[in-house]
């Protein structure tokens, strides 16, 4: 029940995407923006410029994850759809995890996009693939749960923007650090043991994803 | 209909305001007077008797703040809510607090007001962050239910970083000293500078107690207005639909 639910959310955001395409139209260029930025705003020094790659690669995908956030969010807000989502029986832990899913999705196709243009632009080297590959869909795992889990409750307050952004943030600095350090270890700028900054990301996954369940109920019964 | 009081004050706040103030003069006479400088630490272990105190005061207000939105979340009734708005904000000031004093103890000890690689002062720092963000959503208006379920899903997720923080130079290590005071005689300082810290302890336990019963009553007193204003427009309303008034569509000669 709780698992058709959420392939049902997740499907239903996904389409929508499909339809209005808010991702690709405003948040791809971002991206790519701040791709460009970075690159003028250190003095195209491709040194600092591989060395601040991971740092700049997961901060750029955090701001694009409190876009994303923001969109997938005001559409539940739309009229009567708040009404409608409490009248449906639908699970609310489904509601959750099937938001979470599909902000995975869109997230990660971001991150394709940037990470393919940060390689090309910056001239990338990596050395422990496996950190890297292990690393990315942990941080946007917990990246798409905070998102799942604080989108509906900005949704509905005045300065949405700004305060999704005050609200997620914080929570997701463990994340930045924990996978900016992963890949500092893959690409050798970091020592030390880099399965333990996974270990890390693995447990912020498994917090953030059980509090959003835990709190699902009460959010979508009066958010 | 009863009319609320228009008083925060009662007979056990001010009782506990009084009590703040001795234990404030006290402690400020401990820490400027009766304590010496410290061996190591010199003058700067005064700013401890504020800072110490401080950090653990606002972990115990964000402690019952997550207690009490834990049972809002499951009973629903307006007190645990009005509780936890209290301490969370009240946890929210002292932790600024204890950010501002620590970098004023960092600069002349460490030679830094601040250290990026430091756990302590980041993971402080985010949790500082957490807790702003818990205040400004209890202040945009909404409806009561909605703000308090809104808060009390932050509330508990704030504190779910009060442990690793608490923790964190334990685990990670860190240019921070650990417990300056812990079961009695592993305390780190003795005589009047370890009883400076103690009054620090009381004194910013009274304070926050104080100031909770306050907070507590001005948010209450704040929603029994708005439901005043409600209760009012609805009469109103009435008086409008009532037989001896004008109907809807109707002319006036």
């Amino acid at each position: 029940m709780m698992a058709s639910d959420a392939w049902l959310v997740c499907r239903r955001d996904l389409r929508i995407e499909a339809r209005s395409r808010d991702t690709a139209r405003h948040v791809v260029p971002f991206v790519l923006a701040v791709v460009m930025l970075f690159a003028f705003a250190l003095d195209a020094d491709s040194v600092i410029l591989r060395r601040s790659t991971a740092g700049l690669f997961w901060v750029t995908v955090l701001f694009a994850s409190t876009m994303i956030t923001q969109r997938v969010s005001a559409i539940d807000r739309l009229d009567g759809i708040p009404d409608a989502m409490r009248l449906s029986r639908l699970s609310p832990q489904g509601v959750f995890l099937g938001r979470l899913m599909s902000l995975f999705l869109q997230l990660t196709a971001v991150e394709v996009v940037l990470g393919a243009a940060i390689v090309v632009m910056y001239d990338v080297r990596l050395d422990g693939v496996a950190l890297v590959v292990a690393s990315i869909p942990l941080a946007t795992g917990a990246m798409a749960a905070v998102g799942a889990m604080y989108g509906p409750l900005a949704a509905g307050v005045q300065g949405r923007d700004s305060v999704l952004s005050l609200l997620m943030l914080p929570v997701l600095a463990p994340v930045l650090l924990a996978a900016t350090n992963a890949y500092g270890v893959a690409s050798g700028t970091t020592v030390g043991p880099g399965w333990r900054w996974i270990a890390m990301l693995g447990m912020l996954n498994a917090i953030y994803v059980a509090a959003g369940m835990a709190t699902a109920s009460a959010l979508l019964e009066e958010s | 209909m009863n009319q609320p009081s228009n008083s925060t004050a009662s007979r056990g706040t001010r009782i506990l305001g009084i009590a703040a103030i001795v234990s404030g003069a006290l402690t400020v006479a401990y820490a400027f007077w009766f304590s010496k400088a410290d061996v190591e630490l010199g003058n700067t272990v005064r700013i401890l008797y504020v800072h110490v105190p401080t950090v653990s005061i606002a972990y115990l207000c964000m402690l019952i703040n997550a207690v009490s939105s834990v049972v809002y979340l499951r009973r629903r009734t307006p007190l645990p809510d009005l509780l936890a708005a209290a301490t969370g904000e009240i946890g929210m000031v002292l932790l600024g607090l204890t950010l501002v004093t620590g970098m004023l103890w960092g600069r002349p000890t460490w030679g830094t007001y601040w250290s990026w690689g430091d756990p302590r002062l980041t993971s402080t720092l985010l949790l500082f962050l957490m807790y702003v963000g818990y205040v400004t959503v209890r202040n945009i208006e909404a409806p009561v239910n909605v703000r308090g379920t809104r808060s009390a899903v932050i509330g508990v997720v704030s504190a779910l970083l009060i442990y690793p923080v608490r923790m964190s130079v334990e685990w990670w290590g860190s240019i921070h000293q650990g417990r300056t005071v812990g079961t009695p005689g592993a305390s780190k300082i003795q005589g009047n500078q370890e009883f400076a810290l103690y009054l620090g302890f009381l004194t910013f336990m009274l304070f926050a107690g104080w100031l909770t019963m306050h907070r507590f009553r001005v948010a209450w007193l704040a929603d029994q207005v708005a439901t005043l204003e409600v209760d009012e427009r609805i009469a109103e309303r009435r008086s409008e639909a009532s037989p001896d008034s004008v109907g809807v569509g109707e002319v006036t000669p």
